[in-house]
């Protein structure tokens, strides 16, 4: 019988399922097909009844060794995984990615493109919770509101589809500043969009947050204190959910974060309704940080996306470095170490999501099957992140 | 277990009236116009933009034949090996031909055999595939191209039965593209020559 930390449930993701000769219990798997559980994630659970004993997630179903593809390719080629990391919140990662080669081998970044980063990143971000929203809802039962997720989510993807052109796993990103620019006919369609985002809150507001059913589902579920989000090292909406003022934007500004004035949405009850709350706001608080990047682009200086871009063949100098970046799931980091070839010599990447889900299985025991699956997806997951 | 806390009328009739103002989203929703693209009687009108999968670009007075100059440096920025160009070799060397010199001269009095210069390989592929199965759609080909060789296609609707559909033969293709185009105008006559042909009209 394997020995665990009984104060950090979850970590030893191998333990057994050993039964005693008396107990009435019944193991279970949810997943790794399970559409509750987001991608290819595979929870052992034991029930007792309809209560559950012990969960437990397991990983490894989408394992594809990013890190160490990161030491067999440049840093060029490595640059499209960043989008198959997190594949909802592609820019988020890039962006991290980019900024950690351009600290190592001191590239400068045009003052215009830190702004679409920032724009693009940001959009990226309200698609990502948009998304979640409708997929939550789903997993709680309403099929209504994924619809309208969708449609809303579209109109976003037509606008990033020109600069960028992909929908999802997006490559926009470069050394020293970004694919393309963007066109004051993309500007334009920016702006009427935030307009047009802003409309639809109060249309979310009634149909979803204000439901007696959703509430029921969701308060008082999956409750986190703070202590716990700290010894989990939970960061991002679930951190923020359970009181924790911290946002990598705001506390390590990065680009040209410190530019713009926007809230970072907390709240201290710790459920998954604080959480559900928190990424609402968020995007709200995106959409102003969007519309004053907008109003400060043109009096960026200099009109370069890129200086000086580096070869393919890029060799970064000898060294390591570490950039943090706050992500939709949470606190994303990227540890590059150089020994001056044209290869990194090591990459690691820190996932939010991976610590996110080691609260599950000290969230999930003791209670019912039906709240674990709303405490899941509480908790946003992306799996190809976790699993990296 | 959570406890349920009991609740007041009013609490009560506030929660289910949260019911009947989401039913009256829904009833607004349902009336608007459809929104949804019907596939394939529809298609959508933003392909344009999208960053289909990669194809040659011609010379401008020779559209079947491609601009690249097989430098390679798609081939080595591309992260996922999906990209094979082959050159063209260079044309077989001809044999030194006999000096003309009588053979009775000595040979320290014959002319030194110079070796002629080597043929260059022509800068042209004979091969450019793409296999689209592995392409991570990264661009970065596109982008290092130093003579604008290769460009995005707006080939979006794509299906096949097996790997080998996406399995592009993009010189095979360019050629195909290329008959398809419209033939070039015909040229305008320079303004001196058409002077002349208006005065032999004339007279």
């Amino acid at each position: 019988m394997l020995k665990f930390d009984d104060q950090i449930l979850g970590d030893a993701y191998c333990r057994h399922f050993e039964r005693g000769p008396d107990d009435d219990t019944m193991v279970i798997n949810m997943g790794p097909q399970h559409p509750s559980t987001h991608g290819v994630l595979r929870v052992v659970c034991e029930l007792d009844g309809e209560y559950i004993k012990r969960a437990e997630p397991v990983l490894g179903y989408i394992h594809r060794m990013h890190e160490k593809m990161g030491e067999t390719k440049t840093y060029w080629q490595f640059l499209p995984n960043m989008g198959r990391v997190d594949y909802l919140h592609a820019m988020g990662w890039a962006h991290t990615y980019v900024m950690a080669v351009e600290k190592l081998g001191g590239i400068e970044v045009p003052e215009r493109a830190e702004y679409i980063r920032v724009i693009m990143t940001e959009m990226n971000r309200i698609s990502s919770h948009l998304l979640w929203w409708g997929a939550y809802l789903l997993d709680l039962g309403a099929f209504t509101p994924i619809m309208y997720a969708f449609a809303d989510r579209e109109i976003m993807l037509d606008i990033m589809q020109d600069p960028t052109g992909s929908r999802l796993t997006y490559c926009y990103h470069r050394f020293g500043g970004v694919l393309k620019d963007l066109s004051p006919a993309v500007l334009e369609s920016i702006r009427d969009w935030v307009k047009y985002q802003r409309e639809r809150w109060p249309m979310y507001k009634d149909l979803v947050t204000d439901n007696v059913i959703l509430r029921g589902r969701v308060e008082n579920i999956g409750v986190i204190d703070k202590d716990m989000a700290i010894r989990y090292g939970a960061t991002g909406p679930v951190a923020r959910g359970s009181g924790i003022n911290y946002d990598c934007r705001k506390n390590e500004p990065y680009s040209v974060y410190d530019r713009f004035d926007f809230d970072v949405p907390v709240h201290q009850e710790g459920d998954a309704f604080a959480r559900y709350l928190v990424r609402v706001e968020e995007m709200e608080q995106s959409l102003r940080i969007i519309e004053q990047a907008l109003d400060q682009i043109d009096k960026a200086e200099g009109k370069h996306i890129v200086k000086k871009a580096p070869k393919p063949t890029y060799k970064a100098p000898a060294g390591e470095v570490y950039m943090a970046t706050e992500g939709a799931r949470g606190k994303i980091g990227i540890h590059v170490a150089s020994d001056g070839s044209k290869t990194p010599y090591r990459i690691k990447l820190r996932a939010p999501g991976y610590c996110n889900l080691s609260l599950f299985a000290e969230l999930a025991t003791g209670t019912i099957l039906a709240d674990a699956v709303s405490i899941l997806g509480s908790i946003d997951l992306v799996i190809p992140e976790i699993d990296r | 277990m959570k406890e349920r806390k009991k609740l007041t009328f009013w609490e009560t009739v506030k929660r289910q009236w949260s019911l009947v103002v989401g039913l009256k989203v829904t009833g607004k929703n349902y009336i608007k116009p459809q929104i949804t693209t019907h596939y394939p009687r529809q298609t959508v009108d933003n392909i344009s933009t999208f960053k289909g999968h990669v194809q040659l670009v011609g010379k401008p007075k020779q559209p079947d034949v491609a601009k690249c100059i097989c430098c390679m440096l798609c081939v080595t920025s591309c992260p996922s090996s999906c990209i094979k160009v082959v050159k063209m070799k260079p044309p077989k060397e001809d044999p030194i031909p006999e000096a003309a010199a009588p053979k009775d001269m000595p040979d320290a009095a014959q002319p030194a055999k110079q070796a002629p210069p080597k043929a260059k390989a022509p800068k042209t592929p004979v091969k450019w595939t793409l296999d689209f199965n592995l392409c991570s759609l990264c661009g970065t080909c596109v982008e290092v191209c130093p003579v604008k060789s290769i460009e995005y296609s707006n080939d979006s609707y794509l299906a096949g039965y097996s790997r080998k559909d996406f399995e592009y033969d993009l010189l095979a293709d360019l050629k195909e593209r290329a008959a398809k185009m419209p033939a070039p105008a015909p040229k305008k006559a320079p303004k001196a020559v058409e002077k002349e042909t208006a005065e032999q009209a004339e007279a």
